[in-house]
């Protein structure tokens, strides 16, 4: 799994170059070139926005199996859940950020929420969310910071700062950390299934596109997060879980791995109930959105992209080669890759029909067309975002006690 | 030169002219639009009607709206929108402008987090372009598509010269908003506001006085002498997905 680690630094090196000409262009050109408007007014940033804070929200569910419900099988790899879930929210975050045609203005969020309006309610709970994973992952990492306080360089003097000169690790303090572990854990459930719950019902409220407004859609993102956060999460433990060629790290793997397949099982069953109710209604302004998602230009992202290689694909891997981790680990890449393609159309087809007949052709111009495909600015952008995000977790892997084989092999000794 | 007036014009010109013409309706709603200017804002109720029997489809109020307000490309408040009924030879063509329907109980104004867009005491809806912060959630919020998103784009950018015309502020709520410099309503979503900015100033909107075909009126529907309380009480009266319950304020004559 090392040479898998170097592939990731390289690619998170490479994104992070190449698409700083995104960046670049965002900061200095604006909304110029991009291929949203006022028809379409959404578009690859809002689907990696909501496909990452999923990933985030299910990272961060799975987490709570640790802390809140005391799953034994995925104690030692509650951290890297956590931590996995900050970097993904702080990336989702930040896309969703440069989207705003004034970021400067981003506090008036803060400043002047709008409670009638479900974004004015994400802002808090986005901010209730990361304060919550912060405090959890420091107490989670506290005991491994004081142990790596003795390393030598700049590592040692970290794990040192961070402690915030809370050194006690005698068993009554870690078992106070514990029990602090477990509210906040409980306390992030209803958290996390608000929040992201919250997102799916700022689409599900809009009785503007039939698509969306659906009572659904807020499980459909809930039950999508824990897909897509599991998933990507069952890569992560293969890659840089604890005790890698262990029988327990296997178990993990393959655990997580079994956990996937149960929630792509059931987020087949909700798309299924979604799209056969929608389709049979047959009142065709509702059906339009779906009819596009299927048949449309775009239709080889929901056949090809999402149901081939994000649902049947890792389906038979885990089924036939569930008991590997590394088909496991695979699979699981494949599904959280994948999932952008759900999360995108999620949005976009639910834009991209003309509300009034005759709109489409009645003034045209950029922005004003109801053809949607993400420009390269918007695209690099997006990678730059990501990549940074993944090197943010490179880094923090190797300088946080994210993951400590002795440790997590001293935890097992000791119970 | 003296200008000639009506006594000096030759008598057989006098005694022939016509009585009978009617008042211009621009004439009977600019008094409408004084009389209603002179009651507090909010016993005010700006209805806008389009007798869709007298649009010849010319496009003409879209393009006075461009040029009143300096949209840029990409925004757009009043587009007419085209359909065609029926099949060649029995075909004819049906156009519907499309202007901010003003809603009484509007979907985009609940949505914006920031409440940067509100309707005003006299029922229009309008945008702080101070405070928005270009999320866009009202334009997905709207049934009607009336709302854009400036992009911040120039229809000259690209040509050998950025025209000066275009770097011009617009006046929009009464205040001047200088694109050129990068700041609002670039990045901002904007919409028709039933030009407030020119009714403050005693004059209709642009949509209006610009009609060729004398289709669109507009008034205040509190005020039961005014042109459009006459018109939205007739019985060929119709509205933008009534079913919606949004309560457009803009009435179509079929």
């Amino acid at each position: 799994m090392k040479n898998l680690q170097k592939l990731l630094w390289l690619v998170a090196i490479v994104g992070f170059v190449v698409g700083a000409y995104g960046l670049y262009d965002r900061v200095a050109h604006g909304h110029l070139d991009v291929s949203y408007g006022s028809y379409v007014p959404w578009g690859l940033w809002v689907g990696a926005y909501i496909y990452l804070v999923g990933v985030s929200a299910g990272a961060f569910l799975i987490s709570t199996l640790v802390y809140a419900f005391g799953v034994k099988k995925l104690e030692k790899i509650g951290k890297l859940a956590l931590f996995t879930a900050i970097i993904a929210l702080g990336v989702s975050l930040f896309s969703i950020w440069l989207d705003l045609g004034h970021p400067e203005r981003a506090l008036e969020l803060v400043l002047r929420t709008n409670f009638r309006s479900m974004m004015g309610w994400m802002i808090w709970l986005y901010s209730a969310y990361f304060v919550l994973l912060v405090v959890e992952l420091w107490f989670a990492l506290r005991a491994d910071f004081v142990a790596w306080s003795a390393r030598p360089g700049f590592v040692g003097s970290l794990a040192r700062i961070l402690t915030f000169g809370r050194r006690d690790v005698s068993a009554g303090a870690v078992a106070r950390d514990k029990s602090l572990l477990r509210v906040l854990g409980s306390l992030g459930v209803p958290l996390a299934i608000a929040f992201h719950g919250g997102v799916g019902a700022l689409f599900g409220v809009v009785g503007a596109r039939p698509y969306w407004n659906t009572g659904l859609t807020p499980i459909m993102f809930l039950i999508g997060a824990l897909l897509s956060g599991g998933a990507l999460l069952t890569f992560v433990v293969l890659v840089f879980g604890p005790n890698q060629g262990s029988a327990e790290h296997r178990d993990t793997v393959v655990f997580l791995g079994q956990i996937v397949l149960g929630l792509l099982l059931l987020d087949v069953l909700l798309e299924w109930a979604e799209y056969s109710i929608g389709l049979y209604s047959a009142i065709p302004a509702d059906v339009a959105s779906m009819q596009l998602v299927l048949f449309g230009p775009f239709a080889w992202v929901f056949w090809g992209v999402h149901v081939g290689l994000g649902v049947v694909v890792p389906a038979l891997v885990l089924i036939f080669r569930g008991k590997s981790p590394v088909w496991a680990g695979g699979a699981g890449l494949l599904i959280a890759i994948t999932f952008l393609s759900v999360r995108l159309n999620i949005v976009i087809p639910g834009l991209a029909v003309p509300e009034l007949q005759g709109l489409a052709n009645a003034f045209t111009g950029p922005g004003l067309t109801f053809d949607y495909f993400p420009t390269l600015t918007e695209w690099l952008m997006q990678i730059w975002i990501v990549s940074t995000g993944l090197l943010a977790f490179l880094i923090g892997y190797r300088v946080l006690p994210i993951v400590t084989p002795e440790r997590a092999g001293a935890g097992v000794m000791g119970e | 030169m003296p200008v000639a007036t009506e006594r000096e014009l030759p008598s057989f010109i006098v005694a022939n002219a016509p009585t009978d013409i009617p008042e211009d309706p621009l004439i009977r709603m600019q008094a409408d639009l004084a009389r209603a200017l002179k009651k507090p804002l909010e016993q005010r109720r700006w209805v806008m009607v389009i007798d869709l029997r007298k649009c010849v489809g010319c496009s003409s109020c879209t393009v006075a709206c461009i040029a009143e307000n300096k949209l840029p490309p990409g925004v757009v408040y009043r587009p007419v929108l085209e359909e065609e009924i029926g099949t060649y030879p029995n075909v004819t063509r049906k156009f519907v402008p499309r202007p901010c329907m003003q809603c009484d109980n509007p979907p985009c104004v609940p949505v914006c987090p920031v409440s940067a867009t509100y309707k005003r005491a006299d029922g229009i809806v309008v945008i702080d372009y101070d405070v928005c912060i270009g999320c866009r959630y009202c334009i997905a919020a709207c049934p009607y598509s009336a709302r854009s998103f400036d992009n911040g784009r120039y229809y000259t950018s690209g040509t050998p010269q950025l025209q000066a015309y275009e770097k011009l502020p617009n006046f929009e709520y009464g205040e001047s908003w200088d694109r050129s410099q990068g700041g609002s309503p670039i990045g901002n979503a904007r919409k028709c506001q039933f030009c407030t900015h020119r009714l403050d100033a005693g004059m209709l909107p642009a949509c209006v006085t610009t009609c060729i075909g004398r289709a669109t009126y507009f008034g205040d529907a509190n005020d039961s002498q005014a042109l459009v309380s006459h018109l939205i009480g007739s019985p060929n009266v119709t509205r933008l997905k009534e079913e919606m319950g949004t309560e457009p304020k803009v009435y179509y004559l079929v």
